[in-house]
């Protein structure tokens, strides 16, 4: 592989804040899913290609500190704002995957100026006009990432036929703090959908045709709501659009980015 | 001694496929109420209230009554229905509640009026007992786990000051808000029913049972790691300041007694036949640890010895912490090995006797819990047992239990007596103090 990521830590009042970067080129962040920070992934290798890539784990999540008084996903978009502010970060490619991206959203509805560009993929956050968000709490934490692949070839691809303690171990760390964000209702904010018409960020939507967890209408529905933003299918892809089509998401983050 | 009597209250279907010694295992919450039958479930409530009504005739000094949720080991969702009839068809026996499961009441305070009312309707004879609950609780009621003790220890604030202290006032806390407390009911015991917890595992709820002054009340855990979690609560109560005795521990254990040896051995087969609780050790079923262990439910860590045997461990999803040297050979105790280690405990009045004696020579609790009539045994097999408890067992139980001087609450009268938490003790002086001085100048005045 590539070059290893520098591993560093931000503080933001008294929480400490992991995360990998690498690359050169237009500053991204990159925001993980409710399962976690699963390390410097090949997705994160060919955005570094292009951008300088920076993937912190959420706080409450991996080696990020657990604010213990954060209700919602909103609180941690605020978090994450101040991340970027700590940072001295402008013009920032926020790109939010699963509830990555629903904190991305978040963050871009406050409209916050030193974010360019907003990619949200396979995020919930909004409530489906149809059908229900996945309910993770409901099954083996192997068995919602594997539900979150279009195929159990592409999720042992990623993680191999029996995931490695760490990951399982993982999922089960990042389940807890997941629940303390979201659970009834369940990976969905009413107020979000009306405030995502203020945003007047450049916003792209990537979701994956074999998305089994978020349902599709979540992505029009973002689609309709941000201004101005563009809906890009990846046909074949489940909901982890950038493990399993990483050249495919980073071409359309950057043509996005380059238009 | 305290000694109650204790069903999960099973719902028995014959045609269900999952009863009995060939019945299929049950997944936890895997099954579709559909399948309810509530014919059915009206004859086995109706039956379950009878032996409760005969287990007091036969000397039982409690019934106990537990809560479960959509599941069919035990009958108990609506516990406190059960604990109102119970109120009115007995007389003497104390209706123990082990446990409502606390942080999924979206209002405590409606619990608190529901307790109150039982407890007056009784003439003063609750024992009421909080639980923390187990995954399928906060699935069942949808209350999020990882507030689940915090949840559990305001709920428990919010409906002590209920009872305890005059309304109105407000309640404005981390999970529950209430504008207007001041509910026209108020518990008969004075200053409230005393308090039980119920536990298997959690070092957190130990401390806090101990700091509290409640009796701890262990459910069917082994021996040895029972023995260690009574100890931590010594060393909890010694730090709050007092010196805990037998009237702070209490013991839930399977015994059942019959005519003969050969029957005692068949029936209590059916301990571990049919819809018996999956996620104690001996029983039937599948854990889905996923929802066992909800995220945050309870501690990674801060667990007791208990948590070391394998079934408990599986039971609450933490099998994984369970150290090699302890998990053995055995994935899940037979009937057999639950024998051995007097987790189930059977015969005629003779060869059970002895063996409860073993049990209360090792853990002295000054109050146990006899449980029976569960699994796939039906109404003769639990009326048999209740006649011969109530004719030898319970009387040389409590003879054993003078003998060992094993007082339960009921027996010591302590300066802070178990059950009752030294702040709200205080509480009570004053007020009565305060009364007593009111009386004193009205008649001083007449």
């Amino acid at each position: 592989m590539g070059t290893e990521p520098a591993e560093l830590r931000a503080e933001i009042g008294d929480l400490g804040l992991r995360y990998f970067r690498s690359g050169s080129g237009p500053t991204a962040i990159k925001l993980h899913h409710s399962t976690g920070n699963p390390g410097w992934m090949p997705v994160d290798e060919v955005l570094a290609e292009e951008f300088d890539l920076i993937v912190p784990d959420l706080p409450g999540y991996n080696q990020s500190d657990r604010p213990a008084w954060a209700r919602s996903v909103r609180d941690i978009a605020v978090l994450t704002g101040h991340f970027i502010e700590a940072l001295e970060l402008e013009d920032v490619v926020l790109i939010g995957c699963g509830l990555g991206g629903w904190v991305a959203a978040e963050l871009a509805s406050m409209n916050n100026h030193a974010i360019s560009h907003l990619i949200v993929s396979g995020a919930p956050g909004l409530k489906p006009n149809e059908g229900l968000i996945e309910d993770q709490i409901m099954m083996d934490w192997d068995e919602y990432v594997q539900l979150s692949f279009s195929s159990n070839e592409h999720y042992e691809q990623t993680y191999g036929p029996d995931a490695a303690d760490v990951y399982k171990e993982l999922w089960d760390y990042s389940r807890e703090m997941t629940a303390r964000l979201t659970w009834k209702p369940w990976m969905y904010n009413r107020s979000l959908e009306p405030l995502l018409s203020l945003v007047d960020t450049s916003a792209l939507v990537v979701w994956g045709s074999d998305d089994r967890i978020v349902p599709q209408i979540c992505g029009e529905q973002y689609k309709n709501a941000l201004t101005g933003s563009k809906l890009e299918i990846v046909e074949g892809a489940g909901h982890c659009v950038e493990h399993e089509q990483p050249e495919i998401f980073r071409d359309l983050i950057s043509s996005f980015v380059k238009n | 001694m305290f000694i109650g009597y204790f069903t999960e209250r099973p719902y028995q279907d014959q045609k269900s496929g999952y009863f009995g010694a060939t019945g299929r295992d049950l997944t936890d919450l895997s099954m579709s109420n559909r399948d309810y039958d509530p014919k059915l479930g009206a004859e086995l409530y109706n039956r379950y209230l009878d032996e409760k009504v005969f287990a007091e005739e036969m000397g039982f000094d409690g019934l106990m009554l537990n809560e479960h949720h959509s599941t069919p080991f035990c009958m108990g969702g609506v516990m406190n229905v059960e604990a109102s009839i119970l109120a009115r068809i007995t007389n003497r026996a104390k209706i123990v509640l082990l446990g409502n499961v606390l942080p999924i009441w979206e209002d405590p305070l409606w619990l608190a009026e529901e307790l109150a009312e039982i407890d007056m309707i009784s003439g003063g004879r609750l024992v009421t007992g909080w639980v923390r609950g187990t995954g399928r609780e906060s699935v069942a009621h949808n209350a999020q786990p990882p507030f689940n003790w915090e949840r559990f220890q305001e709920a428990h604030d919010l409906v002590v000051k209920a009872w305890s202290q005059p309304g109105p006032f407000r309640w404005e806390g981390e999970h529950y808000q209430l504008r207007y407390v001041n509910p026209w009911s108020r518990p008969y015991q004075n200053p409230h029913p005393p308090i039980w917890i119920p536990g298997v595992m959690s070092r957190n709820t130990v401390k806090w049972a101990a700091e509290h002054h409640y009796p701890y009340v262990m459910l069917a855990t082994e021996l040895g790691p029972t023995v260690e979690s009574f100890k931590y609560y010594e060393e909890c109560a010694a730090e709050a300041g007092y010196e805990a005795g037998t009237q702070h521990r209490g013991y839930l254990w399977k015994v059942h007694v019959d005519e003969t040896e050969e029957l005692a051995e068949a029936t209590a087969r059916k301990y571990i036949q049919g819809p018996s609780n999956p996620f104690l050790e001996g029983n039937q079923g599948n854990v889905r640890s996923f929802i066992q262990n909800l995220p945050g439910l309870t501690s990674r860590t801060n667990l007791l010895p208990t948590s070391q045997v394998p079934a408990a461990a599986r039971a609450r999803g933490k099998e994984s912490q369970v150290k090699e040297e302890s998990k053995g050979d055995v994935r899940r105790g037979t009937f057999e090995e639950q024998t051995e280690k007097l987790g189930i405990v059977y015969g005629t009045p003779k060869t059970v006797i002895p063996k409860i004696r073993h049990v209360l020579e090792t853990l002295r609790p000054g109050s146990i819990i006899f449980w029976d009539g569960d699994g796939a045994m039906d109404h003769d097999d639990a009326m048999r047992s209740l006649r011969l408890f109530g004719s030898d067992v319970l009387p040389a139980v409590r003879e054993m239990g003078k003998e060992l001087e094993l007082d339960s609450p009921f027996d010591v009268a302590d300066d802070i007596p178990a059950g009752y938490s030294p702040e709200v003790v205080e509480a009570a002086k004053v007020a009565e103090a305060a009364a007593a001085e009111q009386a004193r100048v009205e008649a001083a005045g007449a």
